[in-house]
């Protein structure tokens, strides 16, 4: 089995859906000629032509219009922004149109649309290239949010979010384009939407976290294990559909929690996990969930990058405080 | 409409013997300032001493420093992505502007935005702006502001022609019309938008954009500096008067990448084609040449000029590399009031 990096896995994703299924066509501003920039699309345009592979203008409100109508028309548009911090021009036909066919139709057209999204910081990148803005999303109806964690997740998610007859905005953490390889199989495989994983079991605290800061929580595991805590870490993988029961049967058994992500801590989706482990299982708990989360400021860039997103240090912080509670 | 190709004119640029020649002079220096700013900004960057990215305004400085001469200082600019040009023309610090590029504490945005996060009330630049036409509105509404306030001020919309695909432009020019507002819409057009030549993303012809909402419009050579500089005048001074808005569209080139990281082109623009622009339009140069045909300066003051900007500039970067990152405590400041 051949190592990948993030943005292998896609590109590969992204050439067997389109080998396999004529309906799916990409399109994007520079993901042609150029491969896209960050090479997401390499190659294709060489193998399915500028009709499948196709470079717009630079309007990220109409990418999006076009494929709401192509999508709801037969066709299985993957469109790519180039930053997340570029996609708020399209929120009005996310919101008000995507998110909405099915229930407008009552369930008579579908949108089977594909947002490839990367986001999130650690690459020093200049302001409005760094955000992690899921929270929008996952606040939208009828929108799914998934958000792979590794190379491997990458592959799996992304095949299921072409297939899934609804929008899904597919939010890729550039911070692990290339930062990390693991094996990546060449055959076909799917990861279902809306199922978390349990990627390291334990028994002594919940670590609930999704993307890119993964890689920082299990960095906080190894400094826990160290003083023999057993933490256990789940990757929420979809934010919307949310998949609670494993969350709440790992809480039932840890009877604590700590949420890790890197959008600012108000609103953010660790909100909402905190406010469904409460409803579901608020008698377990021995200590309140906390979260590990950037400011509610702008991402400072470029020197308090560092600080600004959640590292190691920071979540085994947070853990002392809720086992000490 | 191109009379400049041609280099060695004398009196081809209207309006320009009306400009003495202290004021040409500052024109090439301007010009001359920005373009070593930026090769400095490249070192830096090939020197990863400069973190993030930057594009780099080299090939362009006739448009910035055309439009912005024709300006007073309390009048209004908007930026782009490719702002350094923008900035510098307006007034811009140099020792701040090199902080802010370095992300330390005395840069414009105390080191915490970068190349494209740069505003500077002190000169009316309202801003650098990352995305991609996000400042035709904030233009266009402080055209309306400086109306109904009763100011003179006029404000200029810089953007490159790849802004020509968000709708929000068409949306303030239309409202600049209606109202008649003092804006100056300028579009760049350098031929390319990121890595796509922009006749593959832009239907039509520029200019019928603007003139569909009655704006008045001029396509000129963004290479010539007086002639930039000349027509600014003259609209401005129509802005001024109240005669509403008008469309700027100046052809010109950016020499380097995209970006500073962008080494390998020639898969989106030919080596030769980049080699018959820096040869032949290098807007410095152009103007330079003029300079010492029509005896308004000799090669040794040219130098002189050059030497003087060169020892500036170092001193500013020296500045920016000593000073401090801003402190952690700072990470909540300035979002709210
Ligand atoms: C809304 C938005 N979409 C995409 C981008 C990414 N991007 C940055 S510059 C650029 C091309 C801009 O072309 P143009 O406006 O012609 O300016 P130039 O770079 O040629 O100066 C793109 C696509 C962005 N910054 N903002």
């Amino acid at each position: 089995m051949a190592k990948r990096t993030m943005i292998e896995a896609i590109n590969l994703a992204l050439k067997q859906e389109m080998e396999k299924d004529p309906r799916a066509l990409i399109l994007g501003e520079d993901v042609g000629k150029n491969g896209g920039v960050f090479r997401a699309t390499q190659g294709l345009f060489d193998i399915f032509g500028e009709t499948r592979v196709v470079d717009t203008p630079l309007s990220e409100s109409a990418i999006i219009g076009v494929a709401i109508g192509m999508a709801v028309y037969g066709l299985r548009p993957i469109a790519e922004i180039q930053f997340e911090g570029f996609i708020y021009a399209s929120m009005e036909q996310l919101a008000s149109h995507a998110g909405r066919i099915r229930t407008r139709s009552r369930g008579r057209y579908h949108c089977p649309i594909v947002v490839r999204l990367p986001y999130g910081g650690g690459i020093r990148a200049p302001e409005h290239h760094s955000d992690s803005n899921e929270a929008y999303f996952v606040h939208t109806p009828g929108i799914k949010v998934v958000i792979p964690s590794t190379p491997y997740e990458a592959k799996g998610l992304l095949i299921a979010a072409i297939r899934d007859p609804d929008p899904v905005i597919f939010m890729e953490p550039k911070k692990l384009y290339r930062s990390l390889r693991e094996e990546v199989p060449e055959e076909e495989y799917l990861i279902p939407l809306g199922q978390s994983r349990i990627v390291i079991e334990g028994t002594d605290i919940t670590l609930i976290t999704w993307g890119a800061m993964l890689q920082p929580t299990l960095q906080a595991a190894t400094l826990m294990e160290k003083r023999g805590i057993n933490p256990e870490i789940i990757d929420l993988r979809t934010l919307s559909p949310l998949d609670m029961q494993t969350v709440i049967e790992s809480v039932e058994k840890t009877h604590k929690a700590v949420i890790v992500h890197e959008a600012p801590a108000s609103c953010g989706v660790g909100a909402e996990v905190i406010a469904r482990i409460n409803e579901k299982a608020l008698v377990h708990l021995e200590a309140p969930v906390a979260r590990v989360a950037g400011f509610d400021t702008v991402m400072p860039l470029p020197k308090l990058e560092k600080y600004y997103l959640p590292n190691a240090e920071r979540v085994a912080e947070a853990v002392d405080r809720v086992l000490n509670f | 409409m191109t009379q400049s190709k041609k280099t060695g004119r004398k009196q081809q640029s209207p309006g320009s013997s009306a400009l003495d020649r202290e004021r040409l002079l500052r024109l090439y220096r301007q010009m001359l300032k920005i373009r070593l700013f930026e090769e400095q900004v490249n070192q830096l960057y090939l020197g990863a001493k400069m973190p993030g990215l930057a594009h780099l305004y080299i090939g362009q400085e006739a448009v910035a420093v055309g439009v912005c001469e024709a300006l007073r200082r309390d009048d209004y600019i908007t930026s782009t992505h490719r702002g350094h040009g923008h900035c510098l023309a307006k007034g811009a610090s140099l020792d701040k502007m090199f902080a802010e590029l370095l992300g330390k504490a005395p840069g414009y945005c105390r080191g915490k935005g970068g190349s494209m996060h740069i505003a500077d009330q002190d000169t009316g630049n309202l801003g650098a702006n990352a995305i991609v036409g996000g400042s035709a509105g904030i233009a266009t509404g402080a055209a309306m502001s400086a109306k109904m306030r009763g100011s003179d001020q006029v404000a200029v919309c810089f953007f490159g022609e790849g802004a020509l695909g968000q709708g929000l432009l068409y949306e303030e020019m239309n409202m600049a019309s209606l109202w008649k507002l003092p804006v100056i819409y300028v579009c760049e057009n350098n031929q390319y938008n990121e890595y796509t030549s922009y006749r593959e993303t832009t239907a039509g012809e520029v200019a019928a954009r603007a003139e569909a909402f009655g704006i008045h419009t001029e396509t000129i050579d963004g290479q010539d500096v007086q002639l930039v500089h000349a027509k600014s005048l003259t609209l401005v001074e129509r802005a001024r008067r109240g005669k509403g808005p008008a469309f700027l569209h100046c052809n010109t080139y950016r020499f380097h990448g995209h970006h500073v990281g962008d080494v390998d082109r020639t898969y989106y623009r030919a080596k030769k084609e980049e080699e018959e622009w820096k040869s032949k339009r290098d807007p410095v140069k152009l103007f330079a040449e003029w300079l010492q045909k029509s005896e308004m300066a000799d090669g040794k003051l040219l130098d002189q000029i050059e030497n003087e900007i060169a020892t500036r500039i170092k001193e500013a970067v020296n500045f920016a590399l000593n000073a401090p990152y801003p402190e952690l405590d700072e990470v909540g400041q300035d979002v709210y009031a």
